[in-house]
């Protein structure tokens, strides 16, 4: 391995990709190994950790470290490898299931502890290698196997799940946008901390198309609106229609009227009303970065305190590990 | 230990060979402290000793209550002892409850210690007595010593300024002061114990110091007892360095040393549980010697970081108890297919369920071995005593580097609080494993074997070598695979690596006959009682053995032809039989008998002797 600049085959490995055709993961994939060799990535320093789902078999693709774990705990493993070596770039990815179901508890305590990874949530709505039961993220009265009539539970919205957790960087894109891809994926490698990215991704086979009325591409530029940080909140095929906080509410506006995108408040509040807005038929499907802000991150700490402890006690050695506490003789 | 001398003749000082001392009291009364202090200044002056807390289930329960009895056991001995002992030689109570939980273990003739300060009739009510048990006549056959440590305690302290309730709070070392005073043990360990705990409250240090002091005078003074003993230091020790050790701490240092050992950072994934939680607390506390502790959200989120950790090349380990075993499966079974070391430390309650968190059992022997789905074998071993957790603790992280496995080590409640003097191994004792990283892609696979059929570890960092791994079958090359042939030869080789632990590990010696009509297995923490119960018995003339399990699974080479040596095999351990259904599983000609005891306490030395004498005599 010379230190060449490396272009996006480098990142493919040998493995034969196994998703069924169509399915979004490919595109996800392929920005993903593109963004690598463009952010001059080194495979070596680099580890993608998954659960279990079709999209937990990302690790395998990439020509890069990988650790398939189990379903839900990617998480748990990504901060015992980050505490053991900081200076490898972690990547996890997992799906709406495995992160937000049978592990959301660790989902949410990553968050909060803001270790350095990129966590990419790969949401299509359903459970894709179980064949397609309805997930916690599927709105209510989705009918599938497991709900022949209608599902009756509350859906998660991700964003605002990882708002709420306290985490630090939370960024919304969707598969079938490769630019919106690399761009957040540059945002959040950019972000130190735990950054969290929900990629709205299309199952071909057991949920297709339901995105079809917010980000698919032919009514996208009037149903989702792009946040960038500083920019001001305007969206529509025209670039017309705007959107503005008042008082504990987003509002439409005209684009002259709109307001400014700020994700970095110290409340999380305004982060929270824009995920949440499109619960309003008004208005439109969040895309972009929603929150960003500067946290202590989790590893550094741990560190930090192992050499705050060298410096005050010395480093420790065996025999004084040993040999310490009272002792007597018997001779 | 009775003596003749009446009360008011010059006071005599009698040598015993052992004593056992019971400390009881609310758990507000510092009984654990009052024990430890005992165990340590007995261990200062040189007797061998071995000790047995019992706390009660409930953090605070009501004050005065019988639930909230807490009890502390020692035997300090002038020779080697075993076990915390039996019936206790001396039952000092603070107050009725604390009587009445624990008198029905009095030897015969045993002394009572009653702090009357408390035996008020509110407090008879706390502990739902009708009459008063110091005046009912119901301690008959008992020496009763009445004390009433709260006024002495007012009296000793009328000087300090701290509130009465503060002063209150002494009681407990003036009950310790009145005990060095009967054992002629030295007050000077802890005068400087409390002068460097209470470093920043001096009064603090003047009070408990000056309570501790007139408890001791009080024996001399007050004539309370006929007399006074010594229990002269043990000389059949080793001779060596030692200090005091709890099972806990032997175990945490262990698996600190271990590490070192394998020249790998130690990374702790752990959630608070009773009774493992002291490992967690140890190693956070072990910072400078590059310890990693991350206190996870659950026992599986603590278990996976630690796989993480190994991946990543350092050691990993994880921490708990029984139900935080049985969330760990899966993420074991990850680290089994991944074959990537760890170690599992699983400190034993009473089950099932929540079960019994403050008392012991060796009930997880065979989740321990088998709980998991699929073929997944792992190595377990299992400690015997406070110091054996060190040595054991170090034995997990040898297993684990040298075969790149997970490894749980067992141990128990009763070791893991029990305390006993260490005698501290040399530097040259410790024989390092240091761990080795591949880095060269040349004839690389990740999941070729070397001669103990242990796989090759790569760090992620290096160069040309990366490669996925994950729970999915795999082949030599990592490859994912569902091929037939491919999944039994690679099932195969999981087991045969496992089972070669045992050409790594002596095959445990008999003591006593070499053969016999009975041999009494013992494994993880009845090995002390057993030992001394064996002592017993062969002492009386009994023609009887013992062997000793360290290594649960796999099993060390050599058991079949030792066991045809004898015509039966008594297996006493605290579950109901379950290193016997391993035992008779495994060696199925060999007569064994399983002899459970599920009272959430240890054997008693004198059970295990009534064992024998009963097999003995069929
Ligand atoms: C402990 C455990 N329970 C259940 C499963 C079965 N299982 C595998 S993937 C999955 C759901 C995956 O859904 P999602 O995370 O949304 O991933 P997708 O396949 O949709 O990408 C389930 C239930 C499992 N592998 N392990
Ligand atoms: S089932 Fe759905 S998510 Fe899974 S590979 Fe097929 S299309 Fe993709
Ligand atoms: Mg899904």
């Amino acid at each position: 391995m010379t230190s060449a600049t490396l272009t996006k085959k480098d990142f493919q490995s040998d493995q034969e990709v196994r998703w069924c055709p169509g399915c979004g993961d490919y595109a996800i994939l392929a920005a993903m190994q593109k963004y690598f060799a463009e952010k001059g990535a080194r495979p070596e320093k680099t580890v993608f950790v998954s659960g279990i789902g079709c999209s937990s078999r990302f690790p395998y693709y990439m020509n890069t470290y990988g650790f398939h774990t189990i379903h839900g705990r990617a998480p748990a493993f990504a901060t015992g490898i980050k505490a053991t070596n900081p200076e490898l770039d972690v990547w996890i990815v997992t799906g709406d299931g495995d992160g937000l179901s049978i592990g959301g508890n660790h989902l949410a305590h990553i968050l909060r502890r803001n270790v350095d990874v990129k966590i990419l949530m790969f949401n299509n709505e359903i459970y894709g290698l179980t064949k397609g039961q309805y997930s916690p993220t599927s709105p209510i009265g989705t009918r599938k196997k497991s709900s022949p009539m209608g599902s009756v539970d509350r859906p998660f919205n991700p964003v605002a799940f990882a708002i709420g957790c306290s985490g630090t960087f939370v960024a919304r894109t969707v598969d079938n946008d490769a630019k919106h891809m690399a761009k957040t994926f540059a945002a959040a490698d950019a972000h130190k901390g735990t950054a969290f990215i929900e990629i709205l991704q299309n199952c071909v086979i057991f949920n297709k198309d339901f995105y079809s009325d917010t980000v698919a591409k032919p009514v996208r530029a009037d149903q989702t609106i792009d946040l960038v940080p500083g920019e001001k909140m305007i969206y529509g095929k025209d670039k017309d229609k705007g959107l503005r906080v008042n008082g504990w509410d987003i509002e439409p506006c005209s684009a002259e009227e709109a307001g400014t995108w700020n994700p970095s408040t110290d409340a999380s509040a305004p982060a929270l009303l824009v995920s949440n807005m499109d619960r309003n038929p008004g208005l439109p499907t969040p895309l972009g970065v929603l929150r960003s802000i500067d946290e202590p991150v989790y590893e550094t700490s741990v560190l930090q305190q192992i050499d705050e402890a060298v410096a005050k006690k010395g480093e420790g050695e065996l025999e004084d590990l040993v040999w310490s506490g009272e002792t007597w003789k018997v001779d | 230990m009775t003596t003749t001398e009446k009360p008011g003749a010059e006071l005599p000082l009698q040598q015993l060979d052992h004593v056992v001392i019971r400390f009881a009291g609310d758990s507000g009364d510092g009984m654990q402290i009052t024990g430890n202090q005992f165990t340590h200044t007995s261990a200062l002056v040189g007797n061998d000793l071995a000790t047995l807390p019992d706390f009660p289930a409930e953090i605070r329960a009501p004050a005065g209550t019988r639930p909230g009895v807490s009890g502390f056991q020692l035997q300090f001995s002038s020779r080697d002892v075993h076990t915390p002992g039996d019936a206790p030689d001396v039952l000092v109570a603070m107050n009725p409850a604390a009587l009445a939980v624990n008198i029905k273990d009095l030897k015969k003739g045993g002394i009572v210690v009653a702090n009357t300060g408390n035996f008020k009739d509110s407090d008879l009510r706390k502990a739902q007595l009708e009459k008063n048990p110091l005046t009912d006549g119901s301690l008959e056959g008992f020496r009763v010593i009445e004390v009433d440590i709260n006024s002495r305690v007012a009296e000793a302290l009328s000087e300090s300024p701290l509130s009465t309730k503060d002063k209150q709070r002494c009681k407990n070392f003036y009950t310790l002061g009145l005990m060095y005073w009967v054992y002629s043990r030295p007050l000077e360990p802890t005068m400087e114990w409390l002068a460097t705990k209470f470093k920043n409250k001096p009064e603090l240090v003047d009070a408990n110091q000056k309570a501790l002091q007139a408890g001791f005078n009080a024996g001399d003074i007050h004539e309370l007892f006929q007399g006074h003993y010594e229990v002269p230091k043990a000389t059949d020790l080793p001779t060596g360095t030692y200090r005091n050790i709890m099972g806990n701490q032997a175990l945490a240092m262990g698996l600190v040393a271990g590490a070192k050992l394998a020249n790998l950072q130690p990374v702790l994934g752990s959630y608070p549980i009773t009774p493992a939680s002291t490992i967690l607390e140890s190693l956070a506390a072990y910072k400078h010697y590059g310890v990693v502790t991350i206190q996870a959200e659950d026992e599986i989120a603590a278990i996976c970081a630690a796989i993480g950790a190994s991946y990543a090349g350092a050691l990993g380990m994880t921490s708990t108890s029984g139900p935080g075993m049985a969330l760990k499966g899966e993420a074991m079974g990850l680290a089994v297919s991944t074959e990537l070391p760890l170690v599992i430390v699983d400190i034993q309650r009473a089950g099932p369920s929540t079960g019994m968190p403050t008392k012991v059992e060796q009930s997880d022997l065979l989740q321990s071995i088998f709980g998991r789905n699929g073929d997944t074998p792992m190595p377990v071993i299992a400690v015997s005593s406070p110091t054996d957790a060190f040595a054991l603790a170090i034995e997990a992280c040898r297993i684990a580097v040298q075969y790149m496995t997970p490894v749980i080590l067992l141990s128990d409640n009763f070791v893991a609080n029990g305390a006993e003097p260490w005698r501290l191994p040399s530097m040259d004792d410790l024989k390092p494993f240091p761990a080795s990283f591949v880095s060269k892609p040349e004839g690389h696979q990740t999941y070729k074997r070397d001669a103990r059929g242990s796989r090759p570890w790569v760090k992620p960092g290096t160069a040309g070598m990366e490669f996925r791994i994950g729970g999915l079958e795999k082949d030599t090359d990592g490859n994912i695979s569902i091929d037939p042939d491919n999944h039994r030869s690679m099932t195969d080789q999981r087991h045969q690596k496992v089972q070669n632990v045992a050409d790594s590990i002596p095959t445990p010696e008999v003591f006593g006959p070499q053969e016999g009509d009975l041999l009494i297995l013992g494994w993880g923490s009845t090995g002390g009682i057993i030992t001394q119960g064996v002592q017993t018995a062969q002492a009386q003339g009994h023609n009887v053995s013992r062997i000793h399990l360290t290594h649960v699974w796999p099993l060390p080479n050599g058991l079949d032809e030792i066991f045809g040596r004898f015509k039966a095999i008594l297996i006493p351990e605290m579950n109901m039989g379950q290193m016997t259904r391993v035992m008779r599983s495994e060696m199925p000609h060999h007569n064994f008998i399983s002899y459970p005891k599920v009272t959430g306490q240890p054997f008693l030395t004198t059970e295990i002797v009534d064992k024998i004498e009963s097999l003995l005599s069929k």
